[in-house]
């Protein structure tokens, strides 16, 4: 069972339903990033609200996912981990190291949209949030 | 009171497999009345440990056992593979260990989940058995 990648504009969109195995989420993981540069989308939202385990190999997926599609230009955020798979993951020691989270798909949607604004002006000199807090100290 | 009050067994020959063990795990530890935290974390642990059992020992076979003991239950999980073994258990206890490729062994956080997880290795006989045991409700 290969999972569905939609499209929402700028934002790729998929979710994985239940428990897969190491193959599906390698096969996930080409798949986001081949449409990613067959649609030239800018960002890839990731729900993952129904996976009820997510260990060391997951993990790698899913940062390397994130890592790979930033390369590409792209941006990832992974949407609705579970209290319990966050729980897992700290007392393993492990982390989705500069992954970008989010709470649920709507917070995700949003985050992505920002960052992807705030990644489209790195031709300006400075970054917008950077302009904004040389103002407030002013 | 003591004895295996129930137990499962899952072969391991595929990547579906190992999702049917992990599964298997989390099924058990509910039955006991485990709270959810506790099924992640087996299902977690079972998880590394039947995927090793997949790719180093080329499949295997994972025994999850529950029994009560003493106002206690406990659930043992045993997965054993004919692989050629751990040659450096140690090192493969430490964090950030890796066998050659790319793939680390996911032992040192599996045995953070769980109470106990205990290793016994050397060609053609691995056997890594990991226990979880909390009061009984």
């Amino acid at each position: 069972m290969r999972i569905p990648i939609l499209r929402l504009g700028d934002i790729l969109l998929t979710s994985i339903q239940s428990d897969i195995t190491d193959d599906q989420a390698l096969t996930l993981q080409v798949d986001i990033l081949k449409q990613l540069g067959d649609s030239r989308a800018l960002g890839v939202l990731l729900d993952i609200t129904a996976l009820d385990v997510v260990d060391s190999y997951m993990t790698r997926i899913l940062s390397e996912t994130a890592r790979m599609a930033r390369l590409m230009g792209g941006e990832v955020v992974i949407t609705g981990m579970s209290p319990m798979v966050a729980l897992s993951l700290i007392e393993m020691g492990r982390d989705l190291h500069d992954v970008l989270t989010a709470l649920d798909v709507e917070q995700g949607v949003e985050k992505l949209k920002r960052r992807l604004d705030a990644t489209g002006d790195e031709d300006d000199d400075r970054p917008r949030c950077e302009r904004g807090s040389a103002n407030a100290r002013d | 009171m003591r004895g295996t009050d129930s137990s499962s067994v899952v072969l391991i020959a595929t990547p579906e497999d190992v999702v049917r063990a992990r599964q298997a795990g989390r099924m058990a530890a509910a039955a006991l009345g485990l709270g959810l935290a506790d099924q992640t974390r087996l299902a977690t642990a079972i998880s590394e440990i039947a995927r090793n059992a997949l790719h180093y020992g080329g499949g295997g076979r994972c025994e999850i056992s529950a029994c009560q003991e003493e106002g206690h239950h406990r659930i043992t999980v045993q997965v054993t593979d004919h692989g050629p073994g751990i040659p450096e258990i140690e090192r493969a206890m430490s964090p950030g260990f890796s066998t050659g490729n790319s793939l680390g062994m996911g032992l040192p956080g599996a045995a953070k989940l769980v109470d106990s997880l205990a290793i016994e290795s050397r060609p053609g006989l691995t056997q890594v058995t990991l226990a979880m045991r909390r009061k009984a409700r």
